[in-house]
């Protein structure tokens, strides 16, 4: 799998190429260092992928990945040291009436404590050239309309969050990019927040949405694009980044020789092996408990030790995302059609710190 | 494009309560000023610092009565033109406002553009307090009000004209100084103490007071056309039209120097 060519192609490398690059986002060798010298921080480096319309594609990554400096230079808020971000084939500050083009929530404070919600949205609405009106419809889309009229100084972080989506919404975009929508949503409005942004992306919209947390998103997202140390670590649909997540299965018994037999039977992949005197002890890969159990049965061997191991989607993603070092006594990931983890070892030494990307 | 910025920024202005917080302050700050210097200025026994008597024609009384917006309420359309950029940068609405509008020149512009427009509604309701006020005793007590005479009111014009230049340099100056703290006091600070330390000190010498002249606070006062501090004779000033350019360009100088620097940043 690491010999696979370099990362390039975005999520959906199945799907046709790009007829019209409307509503495609891209990012090409992008790289952002912050401060020089010693003291510089390799936020983003060298990094490339593609975001497709339709889709709701989730951009992940633990906290100082590089997520929301990458979102920024996409947006024109901060100058890439060297590559590009392009909307729709376009710099951000390239695009015509860009809030026509491209909705963007960064963070969920920004806003002003002393002005009430729909005050908040009539500031912007003149430049993104909708009537105010398009404030209420906006308010009413994200369940805010009952409270329209409040300051948003009295607002929870969940209703800041609604806000900040629904400012994105007021110049209805085919590109939505949003910084961790979910957070300080309650569970109910992690659902309504999901639906909305299917909906969004079944009306042919490119949705990204970042988060630090897979499983946050996992039930939202067609895509993932999954950054670490500024770096993309893997990038394909979920379902080939579920196939990344194999079954593994611990087995232990005293009579090694009938234990090397019964795996060499059945053509199991090891994993990892041991020896301990006479007793034997192996990992397996893609192979549930249950069969070794059954085979074991069947080929009367015992067994001091059984143990079924589901890598869940979000242990693959700490596997994914863990530092260089820790990822090389990990077994490589199984080949899958999805593109190759960047090799690791040319990941920066020096973890981004969270100042790199707030 | 261009005028919806302006729209937005007018918007961000007076969305929040500061505006108008600020605007009655000064409007009543200016009343008492106005009512009080009219009282005092027409009893005739002011005396300077050095203890000079002065001798004031009525003229000059009026002036100082109408005009004293510009020589100490200059203070609140500085402020609410500083406080535009620091507020967006302290509430992360700067984030939002450079999505809406990505040319930062554009921002800038239209910044100046909006609070020019809210200074002169501060020159305004400041001027005409001071008016009103500064008039209404010069009535009861028996003075001549001057309120008939075309130079009176080109007067109080210019002090609605040095008032809105004032939101435009502070407006300039804020978009070199993002921290909100530190741009109130040092609007704070330079208004309250260091000009005027400073004209007095250098009023001593005579090159000293040439260069007083172009200090901003006698800029603006040059711009009204005279007012508290030359009618007591501590500075002289520029004519109007110099003071205005002074004014003008300190705005630009300042807009800039905030354009290269702070307007150049990463917005993280």
């Amino acid at each position: 799998m690491s010999q696979a060519p370099p990362p390039t192609p975005g999520p959906s490398t199945a799907g046709p190429p790009a007829q019209h690059t409307d509503g495609v986002v891209r990012v090409e060798h992008l790289t952002k260092t912050f401060g020089s010298g010693p003291g510089a921080v390799h936020a983003v480096h060298d990094l490339s992928f593609e975001v497709r319309p339709g889709r709701v594609t989730g951009f992940l990554g633990p906290n100082g990945a590089g997520k929301t400096t990458t979102l920024r230079m996409l947006l024109g808020l901060v100058a890439p040291t060297s590559g590009t971000a392009t909307i729709g084939g376009r710099r951000y500050d390239q695009i015509e009436r860009p809030a026509h083009v491209v909705g963007a929530a960064l963070e969920a404070a920004s806003f002003h404590p002393g002005r009430t919600a729909r005050d908040h949205l009539r500031v912007y609405a003149p430049q993104v050239g909708v009537p105010d009106s398009r404030a209420d419809e906006v308010l009413a889309l994200v369940g805010l309309a009952e409270v329209a009229k409040r300051r948003v100084g009295g607002f929870s972080l969940g209703m800041r969050q609604r806000l900040a989506l629904a400012t994105t919404l007021l110049g209805d975009p085919p590109v939505l990019l949003l910084d961790e929508p979910a957070n300080g949503l309650d569970p109910e409005g992690i659902a309504w927040l999901r639906g909305l942004l299917r909906a969004l992306a079944r009306e042919g919209r490119t949705v990204l949405v970042s988060s630090h947390v897979l499983s946050e998103v996992e039930q939202t997202v067609d895509d993932v694009v999954i950054i670490a140390r500024g770096q993309l670590v893997h990038a394909s649909s979920l379902p080939d980044l579920a196939r990344l997540a194999r079954p593994r299965v611990s087995v232990v018994s005293p009579d090694a020789a009938a234990l090397d037999a019964l795996v060499a039977a059945h053509g199991w992949t090891v994993g990892a092996s041991g020896r301990d005197g006479d007793a034997a002890s192996y990992e397996l890969l893609d192979v549930s408990a249950a069969q070794v159990g059954a085979a074991a049965f069947g080929g009367r061997v015992e067994l001091h030790r059984l143990a079924g191991q589901d890598v869940g989607l979000e242990d693959l993603f700490l596997q994914l995302t863990a530092a260089p070092a820790q990822q090389t006594s990990a077994e490589a990931p199984a080949p899958g059609p999805g593109p190759a983890p960047v090799p690791s070892s040319t990941a920066p030494q020096t973890d981004a710190p969270a100042g790199g990307e707030r | 494009m261009t005028r919806a910025a302006l729209v937005a920024e007018y918007r961000k202005l007076v969305t929040t309560r500061l505006w108008w917080i600020l605007l009655a302050v000064m409007a009543a700050y200016m009343a008492l000023m106005a009512a009080g210097l009219g009282w005092s200025l027409s009893q005739g026994d002011v005396s300077t610092g050095t203890g000079d008597e002065l001798v004031l024609t009525p003229d000059d009384v009026v002036r100082s009565v109408y005009t004293v917006a510009v020589s100490l309420g200059y203070v609140f359309p500085l402020l609410v033109g500083a406080l535009a950029f620091s507020a967006e940068f302290r509430h992360k609405t700067i984030t939002p406002t450079l999505l809406a509008e990505p040319s930062r020149t554009r921002v800038l512009l239209a910044k100046l553009g909006a609070n020019g427009a809210v200074g002169l509604l501060f020159g305004a309701v400041g001027t005409l307090a001071a008016v009103v006020a500064g008039g209404g005793v010069l009535a009861a007590i028996g003075e001549e009000t001057f309120l008939g005479s075309a130079a009176t009111w080109r007067s109080i014009g210019l002090s609605v004209l040095a008032l809105a230049l004032w939101a435009l340099l502070g407006t300039a100056l804020g978009s070199v100084m993002t921290n909100q703290v530190a741009v109130i006091v040092v609007v704070l600070a330079f208004t309250q103490f260091v000009e005027p330390i400073a004209r007095v000190v250098l009023s001593m010498t005579s090159w000293g007071s040439r260069v007083a002249a172009f200090l901003p606070g006698a800029a603006g006062e040059a711009v009204s056309g005279g007012s508290l501090y030359s009618a007591t004779g501590m500075t002289s000033l520029l004519s109007w039209w110099q003071g205005l350019l002074v004014l003008l360009v300190y705005v630009v100088v300042l807009s800039a120097i905030g354009r290269v620097t702070t307007l150049r940043r990463d917005i993280t």
